[in-house]
Order: structure tokens, then sequence, then C-alpha cells
């Protein structure tokens, strides 16, 4: 099972973010990685929380336009050269990386990122042929 | 100077017996040559021979732009079309656009009172008219084009656009009067700066600005980066087009109505009852020369006040103040009528958005710019920065080729904008005139 991500739709507005994070504080739902995309009007906000379900519902509780993505998340060797040698194995197979971001790990050796591509099936093809480990939608939410 | 020193001087006794000769003569007219008069005027009990003083106008029904969609596009008319030698047209409430007829005569008239609006403005025959006013549908280009001619100045028939050429043909061409939109001498001037042009340099020394409203602040601001005298014209192409009414540059204090061709009133915008002079309402106005597109009591939902007192230029004419609004929502934006309800058409035919929409004008670089905010919904939810940008091109296409006018459309988030019957609420003006 690969990643769910939430998003969400924000107006490049001060304390729009602070919201969310109050309607997530609330609620007793943390935050495992998080990147903004944004334009000089709009912001979407990505997410992956320890429960996605009631985040979403706390989100559409409150107005939000909330989508759920799915995303792979690729354990990187925490060494110069480590996110290279994984961008390198997609390119060679023609893999579009939409937009990438960190994930915030307490312990541990390597590094996680997450992904989004445009073709989901051909990337797992490629790592697991590079023997590159994806990390389950259940294990990283436990993270 | 007074170009027609006879009509525009004329005592107010001799003005009146004019109007109302003139005024009877239409009315007769309307009634016997347009279906759509005499249903009106035969359901308002009112018969052409009723119209004994000028004070029995207020006895006929008014016309609005509903009616001229509603007759959309010769029902109006006054003549055959044999006799029609030109047509105008504006944009309308629903799309239609709202169409006019002038015969060899009006097109004369209208040349007649150009040439004393720009006479008004400090204009003469040895002047050279630089004419930025858009040509085509659009009535400022050839309503300016043909007063110019007939005042027998040089006219430049530059019109709209292209702003670095009309800097060059400036420098170079040497014109000394200026006509466009306010926004558009403004934008003008910037461009100048840019192009290291100073408009000290230039021969200009008056400008005749309109089509859209504007201030005394634009006009100090005008004045002191354009290096000219800025005087305000009115005109609508229902009326005639530009030359309805103009500044003198003696006073460039209220617009001098053309009374022998055209009867000001002001109403009340809700209840249409009559107003006294001085006091602010909607100006309507009664054609009384047009021969092709005759208007009888004409709601232009322009907002303003009509002033007797003597001016010390000489002429006679009662002044209109400054337009100082509109009495419906109509918008306009670089010379285009944008209704809300137009906009608000386009949104629901996508299918795509809910009706929760605000409009949002702003002068941005002294051009107007009208920001139509929507919001967004889960189905219309993307993850994708440009799957979101997409939907906003998308509609900005959809209302540019509906209405002609370029927007700019953002989205925002759900339930954010503002929840109300009015239609107030709907569109924020943030121009600072």
């Amino acid at each position: 099972m690969n990643v769910e991500q939430i998003s969400i739709f924000l107006e490049n507005q001060p304390g729009r973010l602070a919201e969310v994070t109050r309607i997530f504080e609330e609620g007793g739902i943390n935050i495992r990685a998080l990147a903004l995309a944004d334009t000089s009007e709009f912001g979407i906000l990505r997410l992956i929380v320890n429960d996605n379900e009631k985040a979403r519902e706390l989100l559409k509780d409150h107005g939000y336009a909330v989508g759920v993505t799915e995303v792979v998340a690729v354990e990187v060797e925490d060494r110069p050269g480590g996110l290279h040698r994984i961008l390198t194995v997609l390119a060679r197979r023609g893999i579009n990386v939409e937009y990438m971001y960190a994930f915030v790990r307490q312990s541990g050796r390597n590094a996680v990122m997450i992904f989004r591509f445009d073709d989901i099936p051909a990337a797992l093809e490629a790592l697991a042929e590079a023997g590159i480990r994806v990390i389950e939608g259940a294990e990283l939410y436990a993270m | 100077m007074i170009y027609n020193e006879e009509f525009e001087t004329l005592p107010r006794e001799a003005l009146e017996a004019i109007q109302l000769r003139r005024l009877q003569a239409t009315v007769a007219r309307v009634y016997h040559a347009v279906p759509f008069y005499r249903r009106r005027f035969d359901e308002a009990g009112v018969k052409p021979e009723d119209i004994r003083s000028l004070a029995d106008l207020a006895r006929l029904p008014f016309t609005t732009k509903a009616d001229l969609r509603d007759n959309y596009p010769y029902g109006l008319f006054a003549v055959p079309l044999d006799n029609v030698t030109r047509i105008h047209a504006s944009s309308g409430t629903t799309g239609k656009p709202t169409v006019v007829g002038y015969t060899a005569r009006d097109v004369q008239t209208w040349a007649e009172l150009m040439a004393r609006s720009l006479t008004a403005a400090g204009a003469r025959k040895e002047d050279i008219v630089h004419n930025a006013y858009g040509y085509g549908l659009f009535t400022g280009g050839l309503g300016v084009h043909y007063g110019a001619e007939k005042l027998g100045a040089s006219v430049i028939p530059v019109s709209g656009g292209n702003t670095r050429r009309q800097i060059l043909i400036m420098r170079d061409f040497g014109p000394t009067v200026l006509t466009c939109t306010p926004s558009y001498a403004l934008h003008l001037a910037e461009v100048a700066e840019d192009m290291g042009v100073s408009f000290r340099d230039l021969k200009f020394k008056s400008g005749l600005f309109g089509a859209e409203p504007w201030s005394e602040q634009m006009r100090s601001e005008i004045e002191a980066r354009l290096h000219l005298k800025a005087m305000d014209i009115y005109g609508l192409s229902e009326i005639m087009g530009p030359g309805v009414a103009v500044e003198c540059l003696e006073a460039q204090n209220g617009l001098h109505i053309f009374e022998d061709h055209f009867i000001p009133e002001v109403v009340h915008p809700e209840t249409g009852e009559p107003l006294p002079w001085g006091t602010p309402g909607e100006l309507v106005f009664t054609t009384i020369t047009k021969e092709a597109f005759p208007l009888i009591r004409y709601r232009t939902r322009d907002l303003s006040s009509l002033h007797p007192e003597p001016c010390r230029c000489g002429r006679t004419l009662v002044r209109m103040s400054r337009v100082q609004g509109r009495s419906d929502d109509m918008l306009i934006i670089r010379g285009v009528n944008v209704f809300p309800s137009q906009i608000e058409s386009v949104i629901l035919e996508t299918r795509r958005f809910t009706p929760h929409y605000q409009l949002v004008v702003e002068r941005v670089e002294n051009l107007d710019q009208l920001t139509v905010l929507v919001e967004m919904h889960p189905e219309l939810f993307s993850d994708a920065i440009k799957n979101l940008q997409a939907v906003e091109r998308e509609l900005e296409g959809a209302i540019r080729e509906t209405l002609g006018v370029t927007v700019r459309v953002r989205l925002v988030e759900p339930k954010s904008l503002q929840r109300s019957e009015g239609k107030a609420a709907r569109v924020i003006d943030k121009r600072r005139l």
C-alpha cells in the first residue's frame, strides 16, 4: 500500500496556515511531513499526518477543499549522492517527478523522501529493480 | 471660443422655444414611425398633441436599455434602413449589443456637436488632433474624427493601442490636442517616461477625456504629467456618442449640455420622479433632432446634477456635474461596458463553479483591471498547481470570448466570499479616481 497524502487549497494570506495547524492541534493530529506549493495568490498545502481519515473530516468540517493523492515514500541513504542515485534511476526510465519533499524522521540512519510521480507503477518497478526501498503507508504513519 | 455662437449662447426663453418645437416634432414622429413608442404612449394615455409645454415631457414614459435590447437590432429606428448611413453598437446586458443608427444629417449634427466640443476645449482649425479613441463600432473614434474634420483641424486617426508607436507619432507629428480615455492619457504619460520622451517637449495644449468615470484628482495628475489642460467630455452611443456635453476651457467646472439637441432631466433613480435642478439623481435624455434613432426620456443610469448658473465662457447651456457614479451596477472596464450579471452567466454556463463570485475592480498602472474571484470546491480541486491555474485560464478565456473584456480569474477558498442577497457585495471597486 502506498502512502496517502492530503492536500488543502489555501489562499495566500496571513493566518491561513495557522488556521490549519490550529484545527490539527485541537483534533490531536500529528503532522509527519508537509510541503507548501504556492503561487502569488494561492497555495496547496500537502501533508502526511498520523491519521488521514480524521484529518480529512476535520478539514472538511471547517470548509476546506481537501484532496487525497497517492505518493511514494522512498528511503534515501544519508550520504552524499544518496538522492542523486534515486533520481538517476528514475531519469533513465523517463519517469517524471511532479514534486518531492522530505519526511521528518526522529531517528535512524536513512532519510525518507516523499515523491509524486506521473506514473507510479513504472516508478515502483524502477525503484524495486535498483534495490531501493519503498516504505509502506502503515509503516510511515507510525514512524 | 465658441463654435456656434448663435445656438450656444441663446437666452433661456429662446432656447426653450426651440426645444419645445423640436420636442413636439420628435414625439409626433416617433409616435407615427415606431410601433414601440406608439404602444408605450398609448399605455400611458399620452398623445403627441398633449405635449404643449416642456413640463409635459414628464408625462411621457421612460425608455431603458432593456427596451433597446427587446427591440434588437433595428426595432427603435425611426427611418427606413435605406436612410441610415452609419451603424454603431455598444455592449449590452446580455451579450446582445445596443445598436444605434444615424442618417446623413445625424452624422452632420454629431460632427457639429463634436466641433463645438473641441472648440470648447480650446481647439482651432490650425490644431492637430491626436485621436486615440478606438475606431470601430465604439462611437469614440469616429465621433471625434468627424468633429475635428468639421472644425477644419488636422486629425491623426491613431485609434487605441500600440502605445509606444503613439509616443513616437506625438513626438514627430506635433499634435496639439489629445483625445482619449483619461486612464489611457495617464498610461501614455507612463510609457513616454519609460521611453525617455517628456511631454514638456511635446506640443499639446489641451485634451478631451471621457468614456469612463474620472475625478478632479485625475485631472490634476493628467494636467501635471501631460502638460496640457484637461477637459471632460460626455456622451453615450444611445444618445449620439461623444459630444452630448463638454467642459469649457474657461471654467473647467461642469459639462455644458447641447440643449438645442438634447433635453436633460435628472430623476430619482428608484421612483423616476423628476428632481429640481441642482439635486443629484439619474440623468435622463430626450433627443430632439435625431432622425434615425431618436430616444424619448432615456434612462442613462449615470448619476449627476444640473446647474443653470451662468458660465464665464458665455455659453448659456446648462452644465451637468461630472458623472458621480451609476445607479445600476454597470462597470466600465477600459471602455467596455460590463455588467456583473454577464460574468455571472459565463461562470454558471461552465457548470464547474458555485454561483458565489466577486468582482474586484482596480486601477493598475492607470489601466482598469477586473479580477473575478470564484470559490474553489472539492470537485475542482487538484493538488497540482498547473491544473488549478488551467481552471483559472479557462474561465478567463470564456469571459474574454463572451464579453470582449480581459479579466483575471482567481480561485479562493470555499465559502470565503460574502453571502448576500443584494448586488452591492458582488462588486468591490477599489479604483481611486
